[in-house]
């Protein structure tokens, strides 16, 4: 970002909030949020209040939403307390709140992306995973902050300011879906949507202690997320536990006839598997694959710790441990950054303010309508959108094509054919999710490479199609949490919640608490 | 393979209609030219009989029946344009070529 | 010092602006190269990536959804009767349908395009290599048979129309001079088949006519299949005639022709009937003939045809080359039509045109021109379907090509748009066959069909216009008529039978036509002594 620095702040924590009153409701997973309301232990108003007296109290800090639908929401909570009180099947998430990236669109609400360009714009029409959230009975809380249209790892490139990392305020979420992440780990919400292009769900969620999962590629609706990279972009949970993923991803997930690359399976018993793995089930003998080119080099000490940690620990299960290789891994970072601005240049094309949007220079009325295009898109789109938007011009110029976007695809299915061959050794590899910490806010900014460089664990997933989540591995570099990824083959994504749910209970004993509760804590080591 | 030019940078910046200034012209030109050195190394990867992949799961011919659905009827659709005029979506003039 | 800047730039095609070659010279000196790209709007209910419905004439922006829109977050899915239409029409023109293809996104910036960027098959269309085999008409008066030129098609492929736009507050109504411009999207999204033709060349002066005989056959396969409305005035048929020139080699070795290295070409857009198919063919022709004889360089660009002064003007420059950045479109899949499906839909295509035309002219037993002027009329479909309602091969055309042709034409409509059917035509037909009706009272009673008073029978009874066949009637007529002309009466019993037409003359005048004529001429014949 050109002009103004952004400065830091003291380091702080927003600590999570009070065992007791409200606190108690804030604190409590999704799953178990459900039961009472379905028990009608607690009212879907007095859960909705709740969470926005949580924002009202520390969003000030964290800036996790860029809005707030406080009466839509309120008016939904207490509409599914009529149904419900009617005897209504009011549906899985009935009255539990969640917050969703502005990358989706929603009807009554603004999708901004977190750019200057969409500005105001309310959509006429819900995403299909919002139609879903809604069917469901979730109630809506607003939308969560992002690197503009979800090109970033930190959420600092987002026109409306950056999401600060509730572990410690003057460090990075990590991105481009830093606000739902930084939403779950405040305890802001106990639910939330965030969209994956090469890591977006998933190193956010690595860095501030949470659970994010990509499904497989198709395996949830893209009508109504906006388009960064369309064959690399997809939409999925963010949360604080793996049963509480795996329950959001099978009310989101799906065929969808409105998109042509949505799967026609069956979404699959992912609850299921989260419970029997959480129980201990099935790891003797699950082949567990690490990555070799995904640990080593670049990957912080605190960061590799913690993930040898979670690999011995489903050893001592009876696991087995296999050391697996995907030599093409090393140039997925490279066909990434080719692949995705090439899409985004085409995607992004549309905001040209003739339709919907911004619209800058049409005050003089000999301006051409080519003018308006070129000075409201100067004026609409950030720094990395414009640099990304260039790239991907010149990658698929002609002339350019074939070194640049057409290697990226063959580069692409080396990839692939990376992740079959380690299929067959492994059931799920294993790897850290982000190779450090959250960095400090500011410290990348001008250096797009730099920042780049922290995708390179998540973004083989998104090239090949295949499932990945991103679960706590404990605290490493600086007392900051660190994750660890699980990767499973397309159309596994149960094996990623068995497997999970399996490394979440082993360290939750090891921890005896969550890990979110040393969040602000003295004594955290 | 070469990097990438401030020139090359305003013709691309033209493509892309982005009416860079000149100091975005230089920063830009700079940032990308380090970023395509950095992934350049693609073009040597991959060998001339590997297929390229266009989307991640292997689906073929997803089609929908030719069933209307109804139109989101013109009120919604320019409840959100910068202008309207007569039910349409009013632009600035457009040069270079007639409809 | 004198400075003059006029702010155009010059053009190498300037030495000979407004001026045009003698059509025979120029075709004496140069040869026409074409290529020729027709635009077809698919009749299907729906767009080709979204459920909007696709009726002509709607509501400015009332057919329209976030997909058609190009709003952020849509997504398309392809129109499963477009992707047949296009198989069909692929394999109607001989075409080879492709294993495995793929949609493109073709990226340059246009207001009248949501996306900003045109879903398209670019390199990997659904159909390619075939061919239409064209009857082009003999010269007017040459008494000649028409001649078949093969054009080979060199791909069919998918793509999506643009929104429309409306230039408002210049003077000519056109986009220069205009302070703004009003977009409708209701056309953006309905679906189109491009098809174009590989170099057409070897036609000589022939060209326009080829042109125009090539967008009219393509016309009748499309009708036939049933895929299009095929209208050029409403646009769902649009042709682009590309036209080159190159120097014509003297004597008549189409090898030595072919060596030639073809000329720089100009792509003529808006070219929406088939008569200004032919006539801006022609134009070009003369047009660039006088930029080459003037020593200059034709410019590649594409060319806007006006109907209305038979020219064509300058539209965008192609000098260079549009980067239009294509690459798979990520959010279709691929298409890999199942080769049994594909001869299913092979094996019901209906009769190509020119077998159907052959084979209705044998059985109707026409002339050449007979046939020619059916065809031309645009009855044959009509012609058949009266016929197939039980009427006469000869009275079907009489009347398709007779009466209601003349209407069509004066009311300014299509003859199938008259509101008459083949059904209630065919019980006309009967009528005078049986000798209920003549030939003036059948036409007063499709004047009544045509204002909607109902069947033949009805309008006939309604209005009483049977002939009058009661004898006892007639004979009194007759009667009357002859003792109110004694004159008369005597040269006939004299035997000059030629003067009977005045006695009938006054019978079918008393009888208000409604006699049978041939009837009232036995009985006149028969009381004179003459039958």
């Amino acid at each position: 970002m050109s002009g103004a620095a952004v400065s830091a702040p003291v380091a702080s924590a927003v600590r999570p909030p009070a065992r007791e009153g409200d606190g108690e409701l804030l604190r409590s997973d999704a799953t178990g949020l459900a039961a009472r309301l379905a028990a009608g232990e607690v009212s879907a108003v007095e859960v909705t209040r709740a969470h926005l007296d949580r924002i009202e109290a520390v969003d000030g800090d964290v800036a996790a939403f860029l809005h707030v639908a406080a009466d839509q929401a309120l008016a939904a909570a207490a509409d599914i307390d009529a149904r419900r009180a009617a005897g209504e099947d009011v549906g899985r998430l009935a009255g539990v709140p969640v917050a969703v990236k502005d990358v989706l669109t929603t009807i009554g609400m603004p999708t901004t992306c977190g750019s200057r360009i969409l500005d105001g714009w309310v959509p006429p029409y819900d995403a299909t995973v919002v139609t879903r959230l809604r069917d469901a009975g979730a109630v809506l809380l607003g939308k969560t902050n992002m690197d503009e249209f979800a090109m970033g790892s930190s959420t600092e490139h987002s026109a409306y300011g950056p999401t600060r990392n509730p572990w410690a305020t003057d460090r990075v979420p990590g991105g481009s879906g830093g606000g739902s992440a930084a939403a779950l780990a405040a305890f802001e919400a106990p639910l939330g949507v965030g969209t994956d292009t090469g890591g977006s769900i998933r190193q956010p969620a690595a860095v501030t202690g949470t659970v994010g999962v990509k499904p497989t590629y198709g395996g949830v609706s893209r009508y109504g997320l906006v388009a960064l990279a369309s064959s690399l972009d997809q939409a999925g949970p963010v949360t604080r536990t793996v049963a509480d993923a795996a329950l959001l991803h099978e009310v989101v997930g799906g065929h969808d006839p409105r998109d042509s690359t949505s799967l026609t399976d069956p979404v699959g018993e992912l609850v299921g598997a989260a419970r029997r793995g959480a129980a201990g089930e099935g790891l003797a003998g699950m082949r567990v694959g690490v990555v070799r080119q995904l640990d080593g080099e670049g990957y912080a000490p605190g960061v590799r710790a913690r993930f040898a940690e979670a690999v011995e620990l489903l050893a001592a299960q009876g696991a087995e441990v296999v050391d697996v290789s995907c030599p093409h891994f090393a140039s997925a970072l490279a066909a990434y950054y080719l692949i995705l601005p090439s899409e985004a240049s085409s995607n992004l094309a549309r905001f040209d303010a003739m339709r919907y949007g911004l619209r800058v220079g049409d005050d003089d009325p000999l301006a051409t309508a080519e003018q308006v295009m070129t000075a409201t898109r100067e004026a609409g789109f950030g720094d990395e959108v414009k640099r990304r938007i260039i790239l991907g011009t010149y990658a698929l110029s002609a002339g350019y094509y074939d070194a640049y976007y057409g290697s990226a695809q063959k580069v692409r299915t080396l990839v692939q054919r990376d992740f079959a061959a380690a299929f067959t050794r492994a059931d799920v590899l294993l790897s850290p999710t982000a190779p450090t910490v959250a960095f400090r806010i500011g410290e990348k900014l001008d250096d797009p490479l730099a920042m780049y460089a922290g995708d390179v664990a998540t973004i083989p997933a998104n090239l090949a199609g295949v499932p990945g989540m991103s679960l706590p591995s404990g605290l490493a570099e600086d007392d900051l949490p660190a994750g660890v990824q699980l990767l499973a083959p397309a159309r596994e994504d149960a094996r990623l919640y068995h497997v999970g749910a399996a490394l979440e209970a082993l360290l939750l004993a090891r921890w005896g608490a969550p890990l979110l509760d040393r969040c602000g804590q003295e004594d955290s080591a | 393979m070469s990097g990438i030019t401030r020139d090359q940078v305003a013709h691309l910046a033209h493509l892309a209609r982005i009416e860079l200034t000149e100091d975005e012209l230089d920063r830009f030109a700079g940032q990308l030219d380090a970023v395509v050195d950095a992934v350049a190394a693609v073009a040597e990867v991959a060998a001339d009989d590997v297929p390229a992949t266009s989307h991640p799961v292997p689906l073929t011919n997803v089609t929908r029946p030719d069933v209307v659905v109804p139109p989101l009827g013109a009120q919604a659709v320019l409840a959100g344009a910068p202008a309207a005029e007569e039910q349409r979506f009013r632009v600035p003039r457009i040069l270079g070529e007639e409809a | 010092m004198t400075t003059t800047t006029t702010g155009t730039e010059e053009r190498p095609d300037r030495v000979a602006q407004g001026r045009l070659v003698d059509y025979d010279d120029a075709v004496a000196r140069y040869e026409p190269v074409m290529g020729l790209e027709v635009h077809v709007e698919l009749s299907t209910a729906t767009k080709m990536f979204c459920g909007c419905p696709t009726r002509f004439g709607a509501e400015p922006n009332s057919q329209v959804c976030p997909v058609c829109l190009g709003l952020p977050g849509s997504l398309p899915v392809l129109n499963a009767v477009a992707l047949e239409s296009a198989v069909r029409i692929g394999l109607a023109l001989h075409c080879d349908i492709a294993p495995w293809c793929r949609f493109a996104r073709k990226n340059y910036f246009y207001p009248d395009m949501p996306k900003n960027f045109q879903t398209s098959q670019y390199d990997e269309p659904i159909a390619v290599d075939g061919y239409l085999d064209v009857e082009v008409p003999a010269p007017e008066g040459s008494g000649d048979a028409p001649t078949t030129v093969r054009l080979e098609i060199e791909r069919a492929h998918m793509e999506e129309d643009t929104g429309k736009s409306l230039h408002v507050g210049g003077s000519t109504g056109r986009i220069h001079g205009a302070e703004h411009s009003l977009v409708d999207y209701n056309r953006a999204g309905i679906p189109l088949i491009e098809i174009v033709t590989r170099p057409v060349t070897g036609t000589g002066a022939r060209a326009p006519e080829v042109a125009r005989a090539y967008v009219g056959a393509l016309r009748e396969v499309l009708r036939g299949l049933g895929v299009s409305d095929v209208r050029m005035e409403q646009g769902s048929l649009r042709c682009d005639a590309n036209l080159s020139l190159r120097e014509r080699v003297p004597g008549d070795d189409p090898a030595a022709q072919d060596a030639v290295p073809l000329g720089t070409r100009s792509e003529t857009k808006n070219v929406n009937s088939l008569r200004s198919v032919e006539r801006a063919v022609r134009h070009e022709v003369r047009r660039q003939a006088a930029v080459l004889d003037a020593g200059g360089r034709v410019v590649q660009e594409t060319r806007h045809w006006h109907e209305d002064t038979g020219e064509t003007t300058p539209g965008r420059s192609k000098e260079t080359a549009e980067d239009y950045r294509y690459f798979p479109e990520p959010d279709l899949l691929p298409i890999a039509p199942d080769p049994q499906w594909v001869e299913t839909l092979r094996a019901a295509l209906p009769e190509p045109p020119a077998v159907r035309r052959r084979r209705l002219q044998q059985d109707w037993a026409l002339t050449d021109l007979e046939m020619r002027d059916l065809v031309n009329a645009g009855a044959t479909d009509l012609v058949e379907a009266t016929v197939a309602a039980g009427a006469s091969p000869a009275a079907a055309r009489k009347w398709w090509t007779g009466d209601l042709a003349r209407r069509a034409n004066a009311s300014g409509s299509e003859l199938a748009d008259l509101p008459v059917t083949p059904a209630q035509v065919a019980a006309l037909a009967a009528l005078v066959d049986a000798g209920r009706l003549n030939d003036t009272l059948a036409r007063q009673t499709l004047d009544g069909v045509l204002a909607g008073e109902g069947h033949p029978e009805q309008v006939a009874a309604a209005r009483g216009l049977e002939v009058v066949s009661d004898d006892g009637a007639l004979g009194a007529a007759v009667d009357r008529a002859i003792a109110a002309n004694p004159d008369v009466a005597d040269k006939i019993r004299a035997g000059k039978v030629a003067a009977a037409g005045a006695l009938i003359g006054a019978v079918m005048k008393e009888m208000r036509g409604q006699a049978d004529a041939g009837r009232v001429r036995e009985l006149v014949l028969e009381r004179l002594g003459e039958g």
